[in-house]
């Protein structure tokens, strides 16, 4: 695996926070640590808010690439 | 008759010593915590709970007061105090009594330094950038009933710039506040620091984050959302608001000082409290007395003495800006 191969993938545009931060969450528990997570998120709140909240439960932020009124993020799961 | 004369003569002692007692309880009590209602008879006790902070004993106490002396039902206050209401006063002395039993008394009312406020702080809230109860427990224990000779004296301590209690409508005010610092070589560009920052006071230059200090209100986001450290806190201390009030003509706090710490914190209110008492007229509010005699008096007399980073200028407020319905008595 490389650090940009994700394992899953979740497309959280239009979904509101906190409910796209609760759908990563169970996302990132049905995964094993270490794995990688892509995720489109809106700009905005969604970006203010959810990658404070994966830092805080020690998630890792591999990747941050601007994309078309969304952010595609790379997300690994915990150790 | 002669049983009713002697039964009359009982009665007398007995008031003579319950008069006795009261007596007592009033000199212990004069801090007040006990408030009169409507009622006849009847008061308000108001428990010392610094940062809102009890213990389940305590509670439990409260409880029992409540149940035994009062209507079965606390209040909690708008400053974070367990009130119990409804309690004759001829039952301060067992009140006294129970709250001694958990190593607790009542809160202090009039001219004095009230228990001070506190939210949860960095203790367990996401928000919070330091110990705010720490600290109000502290300053509650140094400070907590001391005269001020004029009128009453509140202080709260909000754990970050969100500022939910209110240190602006404060006489004193404390808030926790970070600098944050870019270590360059660690930075990947990513811009969550600069997406995360709600005051707009990063940008990206180049592929690195710049701050605007002039528009930083030291809320830390910055540093919680950075997914590899490189934005960290290079200083952490309290921003220091005087002079707020609220009440029927609310006046909004001035920010005096930045990062101070725990100590600098103490000596602010030792100083401010006592350039109060000498300073103020009657019944006036710190607020009143720095409106009257001005703020660069209160900062030549008070802040600068200190040795502290004195907030000094009016630009180094305009971040901190406030709006709505703020009327001018003019
Ligand atoms: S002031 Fe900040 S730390 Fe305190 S409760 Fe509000 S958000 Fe949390
Ligand atoms: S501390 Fe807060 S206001 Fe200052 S740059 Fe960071 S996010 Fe912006
Ligand atoms: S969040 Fe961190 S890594 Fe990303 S641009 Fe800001 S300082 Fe650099």
């Amino acid at each position: 695996m490389t650090q940009n191969s994700a394992e899953s993938e979740l497309d959280l545009r239009g979904v509101l926070c906190p409910l796209n931060f609760v759908h990563i969450k169970i996302k990132l528990e049905e995964m094993n640590s270490g794995d990688v997570l892509e995720v489109l998120l809106d700009d905005g709140e969604p970006m203010r808010n959810v990658p404070k909240s994966l830092k805080q439960e020690g998630h890792r932020i591999l990747r941050v690439a601007p994309e078309d009124g969304h952010y595609r993020l790379l997300i690994q799961v915990a150790e | 008759m002669e049983s009713s004369q002697s039964s009359m003569e009982g009665l007398k002692a007995e008031l003579r010593k319950e008069s006795r007692r009261l007596k007592l309880n009033f000199d212990e009590l004069k801090s007040g915590g006990f408030i009169k209602q409507t009622q006849k008879d009847l008061f308000t006790v108001r428990l010392r709970c610094p940062g809102g902070r009890v213990t389940a004993d305590k509670m439990r106490t409260a409880a029992a007061i409540a149940d035994k002396y009062g209507r079965g039902e606390v209040h909690i206050t708008v400053r974070q105090s367990v009130e119990v209401p409804y309690v004759n006063y001829i039952h301060f002395d067992a009140v006294a009594e129970e709250l001694r039993a958990v190593n607790w008394s009542v809160a202090s009312c009039g001219a004095r330094v009230r228990v001070p406020t506190a939210c949860a702080g960095c203790s367990y809230n996401p928000n919070g950038l330091v110990d705010t109860q720490g600290i109000c427990a502290e300053v509650d224990r140094r400070y907590f009933g001391t005269p001020t000779g004029h009128h009453k004296f509140k202080m709260s301590f909000s754990g970050c710039p969100i500022d939910c209690f209110r240190t602006r409508e404060m006489d004193l005010g404390f808030q926790g506040m970070v600098e944050p610092k870019l270590l360059e070589d660690l930075c990947n560009g990513c811009q969550l620091c600069v997406k995360g920052c709600e005051d707009k006071a990063l940008r990206m230059e180049g592929d690195l984050p710049v701050r605007d200090d002039s528009l930083c209100v030291g809320c830390g986001d910055c540093v919680k959302v950075c997914p590899v450290d490189a934005m960290v806190v290079a200083r952490r201390g309290w921003l220091a608001r005087v002079g707020g009030r609220h009440g029927k003509h609310p006046l909004f706090a001035y920010e005096v000082a930045n990062f101070l710490t725990d100590d600098q914190v103490y000596a602010l209110i030792e100083t401010t409290v006592d350039w109060y008492r000498h300073h103020g007229e009657g019944r006036e509010r710190i607020g009143a007395v720095i409106g009257r005699i001005g703020l660069n008096t209160y900062l030549d007399d008070v802040v600068r003495p200190l040795g502290v980073e004195i907030v000094a200028q009016a630009d180094q407020r305009r971040k901190y800006w406030a709006g709505g319905n703020l009327y001018d008595s003019k």
